[in-house]
């Protein structure tokens, strides 16, 4: 059984795995207790399973454990907590841009790693930046608003620490 | 062998308690009452906790409706109470009472007016209390901020100190009054659905996510065509895989590991040989399919005036509609967790029906009905009839045969191909208008499943040779059949089938989205024949205020351009615009929703772009109209997107749109703008609003694309290539 060294929410984390192709889904859910990011897929179709890895999203459904090694991860848990949620969880939440839920986590993510890259996107540059993550319960329309509040939160959180 | 030695060893295990929510012991679900909780006392509703917050106890469920944020408040509006002191459990077989399965848009309408009623009932009581406690006439006090206190000033009571932590005792008062309207302080207000921030945060325990100690965890392998038999399984295919047990009951076959990895693994290598099966009509075949038969007898759905087909008319119209089969495609496959034990279960399910899957399981499965609890944890949505019950049948079957408790999630596959399906509909319309173009005769023939008594087969008890009912149900599929319009003589017929090609389930507005399409759209044809402006020929003669206020709300927000259909200047560089509309009484009693909606399509690629939609609804009274335009909205995408894209594909022996390219849902670039209008009626009785958006959309999109290139689909979904073939035939 080998082991694999990153970091993890802003620890160090180490994860044992029998095989080295074993999805860091799997590793995340199963041997860390990590729910935020959600199987719907194992095909990279969907983006339930979205986490961060250097700050980049990835589908870890189709990650395998061994490339992570020396690697940053951060999944939605490491973002905020219901008391004291990150700046696009908050507008998540204010937008109650959710119905199921399932698909919420890699909207936020994948919302992260957009903003990361563009910190002002305009609503056509959203639903692109978008277009590989399903969601079922037709919440598209208040995802899209939230991204663009969240863009807007983040914003002001940086200017504030200027 | 020995790595397989923890598997055989059975099911040692601890049970801890205290995890999760902290009311109850849910997810350390143990031991159960004989007994449901009884529909007639306000104690299985409801509870006072010692510190003077309420347990709601509802046996509806909430899969991501905002169920719990609206009877919170429905509650809370009785109860003199903060909304944030009112909490929820839901679906959980031995805390809650049975109120039905959550469908067909009851949520509100049945489950949260009977915990009204049981609040309403609670005031009354806890007013007397007060009032033998403060000596004073109870007409005299009040009930605000968790206490009762004099109307004017002097010292009250909490409801902590007077049943705090006790039961009521009561039985339930269906004249106990409810608050009305004029004092409504928190129903038709939007205070946050209490689940949203832990969603977002990844705090949120669904059931894909429940842990229990000991815990297997269990992938199924079905088979390679829907009725085929299994011949062999080589175990030595899986040997490098660590601690796996492969199980078989007869023709089902499934792995446990105590790793999930090594059960996905072993699943997917597992070298299985099965029998061939051919029997479906496959994709081609299916309008004949439906046409065939064998049929129940023919049943009369609608007969207003004379015999439609011998009214003698100016001019006749007709068309034939076909929807497809579609999957409830939820975005995280069906999981259960089962601990089978001491001849009874514990399953925690996302199932809608709680109580059902309860009786079913324990019938099937040979369990202590008495000893068999079902606890429902949030799963991905559902829609309907998903996997969710059949995914509870392996896990129970798994649990029960290698001891220990196993957690089930199905891989993508097994969802996209053994989730029952939505049903096929099929509908021939006959349309007659008279010389100055008004419809004055009206056939609508369907084909539709028939509903056949007792619950659905699940493939863990067909495929293990278990006894099991054979029941066929998609819900009213014979609603909405006929236009909501001044039209004298009307026939609805229905030829309901004995047999489906796929095991079918109910999908959200079952039935209604296919009849509106049929319906709206013929009477799109027809004031294009008798050259109207579409909202103006559906309003003659329409005299329902509702709705004709719902009809002209959506067409003062749309912005409707008021001339009759196709659109004379459609041409806008490479696309052609069109805007349609639709209307419907959702089951023709309940809510008015009007939809008018703009369209671009690209006649070289097929491709339409849905741009704008405009939806007045009006469910009658509205408890929280955040949540509420949140359903509306979804209704809204989804089926668009079920129009647009949705269709199973299945060949002569099997399901094969197994994953997201085969079986595509809308993506954002596809998400057109939205707006809702929501027509408040606070003095009317509330309607449910789960479903009744999505009726109108398929008829309002098909409307739009015949006013932007004059051309009617009538096959679903409306894909690029099917529009680019048809728009090249008539061209």
């Amino acid at each position: 059984m080998a082991s694999y060294r990153f970091q993890l929410n802003g620890k160090a984390a180490v994860a044992d795995s029998w095989d080295p192709a074993q999805p860091l889904l799997y590793v995340l859910r199963n041997a860390m207790g990590l729910h935020g990011p959600k199987f719907g897929c194992g095909l990279a179709q969907c983006g339930a399973c979205t986490v961060l890895v250097d700050g980049k999203a990835v589908r870890s459904c189709v990650t395998p454990v061994n490339s992570i090694e020396g690697k940053t991860v951060t999944t939605l848990e490491g973002l905020g907590s219901p008391e004291t949620p990150d700046p696009v969880q908050a507008a998540f939440i204010a937008e109650q841009a959710a119905q199921c839920g399932y698909c919420t986590n890699g909207m936020i993510l994948q919302t992260k790693s957009l903003l990361a890259q563009n910190a002002f996107p305009s609503i056509d540059q959203v639903k692109q930046g978008l277009a590989g993550n399903l969601c079922r319960c037709g919440t598209h329309t208040r995802i899209l608003s939230a991204v663009m509040l969240a863009a807007r939160l983040q914003a002001s959180v940086k200017g504030g620490a200027r | 062998m020995k790595r397989r030695n923890f598997l055989k060893a059975g099911g040692a295990l601890v049970v801890s308690f205290g995890v999760g929510d902290g009311l109850l012991t849910r997810l350390a679900a143990q031991g159960t009452a004989a007994a449901t909780l009884p529909l007639t006392d306000v104690d299985s509703f409801l509870a006072v906790q010692a510190d003077g917050s309420v347990l709601i106890r509802s046996g509806k469920i909430d899969c991501g409706t905002g169920h719990r944020i609206a009877v919170a408040q429905m509650v809370a509006e009785e109860l003199g109470l903060s909304v944030t002191r009112v909490k929820m459990i839901d679906g959980d077989t031995q805390e809650t009472p049975d109120q039905g399965s959550t469908g067909g848009s009851t949520g509100l309408t049945r489950g949260g007016m009977e915990i009204r009623q049981a609040a309403a009932t609670a005031r009354v009581a806890l007013l007397q209390m007060a009032s033998a406690r403060l000596n004073k006439p109870a007409a005299e006090l009040m009930l605000a901020n968790g206490k009762v206190s004099p109307r004017g000033a002097g010292v009250g009571v909490s409801i902590a100190e007077l049943v705090g932590a006790k039961k009521f005792g009561l039985k339930m008062d269906m004249n106990a009054p409810l608050r009305p309207a004029g004092e409504h302080v928190i129903i038709g207000m939007s205070p946050l659905r209490p689940d949203v921030p832990a969603k977002a945060t990844g705090a949120h325990t669904y059931v894909q996510d429940h842990v229990v100690p000991g815990m297997l965890h269990g992938r199924v392998i079905r088979p390679a065509s829907i009725r085929a038999k299994l011949v062999s399984v080589d175990e030595a295919s899986i040997a490098s895989i660590p601690d796996v047990r492969v199980v078989r009951v007869q023709n089902f076959l499934g792995v446990v590991a105590r790793d999930e990895w090594a059960a996905v693994r072993a699943a997917r290598e597992l070298k299985v040989v099965w029998s061939e099966w051919q029997g479906l009509p496959g994709n081609a075949g299916l309008e004949a399919y439906v046409r065939k038969g064998p049929f129940d007898k023919d049943q009369q759905v609608l007969a207003r005036g004379g015999e439609p087909s011998l009214i003698v008319t100016a001019k006749q119209l007709s068309g034939t509609f076909l929807w497809p089969n579609q999957g409830h495609a939820s975005m995280g496959p069906s999981c259960a967790v089962a601990d089978v034990r001491n001849g009874g279960a514990t399953v925690w399910s996302s199932t809608q029906g709680p109580h059902a899957l309860r009786q079913n399981l324990a019938r099937v499965f040979g369990l202590d009905v008495a000893k068999t609890r079902v606890v429902f944890l949030d799963g991905a949505g559902s829609y309907g009839g998903n996997g969710n019950d059949d995914v509870a049948a392996d896990a129970v079957l798994l649990s029960k045969t290698v001891g220990a408790p196993v957690r089930v999630q199905w891989m993508r596959h097994d969802e996209h191909g053994w989730d029952p399906k939505g049903p096929q509909q099929l509908l021939d319309v006959r349309a007659g208008l008279d010389a100055a173009g008004n419809l004055i005769a009206w056939e609508t023939e369907m084909w539709v499943p028939a509903n056949k008594p007792g619950q659905r087969a699940m493939p863990a008890s067909e495929h293990a040779g278990l006894a099991t009912d054979e029941g066929q149900n998609a819900g009213l599929m014979t609603q909405n059949g006929e236009p909501p319009y001044a039209v004298p003589n009307v026939r609805v017929t229905a030829h309901p089938a004995q047999t489906t090609p796929l095991r079918i389930s109910n999908l959200r507005a079952p039935g209604k989205i296919a009849n509106v399409f049929a319906v709206e759209a013929m009477v799109d044809q027809a004031a294009a024949a008798a050259g109207a402006d579409p909202i103006a020929y559906r309003t003659r003669g329409l005299t329902d205020a509702r709705a004709l206020a719902v009809i002209n709300r959506a067409k003062q927000m749309f912005g409707w351009d008021s001339r009759p259909s196709p659109n004379p200047r459609a041409e806008a560089g490479a696309v052609r615009l069109g805007r349609g509309f639709a209307y419907m009484r959702y089951k023709q009693s309940e809510n008015y929703v009007a939809i008018a909606m703009g369209v671009a399509v690209n006649p070289a690629t097929g491709k339409i772009q849905v741009r704008r939609v405009s939806c007045a609804h009006d469910c009658g009274m509205v408890v929280n109209p955040n949540a509420l335009r949140n359903q509306i909205e979804g209704c809204i995408v989804q089926t668009l997107s079920r129009a647009l894209f949705e269709e199973v594909k299945f060949d002569a022996s099997k399901v094969t749109s197994v994953d997201w390219v085969s079986y595509p849902i809308l993506t954002f670039p596809d998400v057109p703008e939205v707006e809702v209008a929501l027509l408040n009626h606070p003095n009317e009785p509330l309607m449910g609003a789960g479903e009744a958006a999505a009726a109108p959309v398929a008829a309002a999109l098909a409307n739009a694309v015949f006013d932007a290139t004059g051309m009617l689909l009538k096959t679903v979904p409306f894909t690029a290539d099917r529009v680019k073939v048809a728009l090249a035939a008539k061209a």
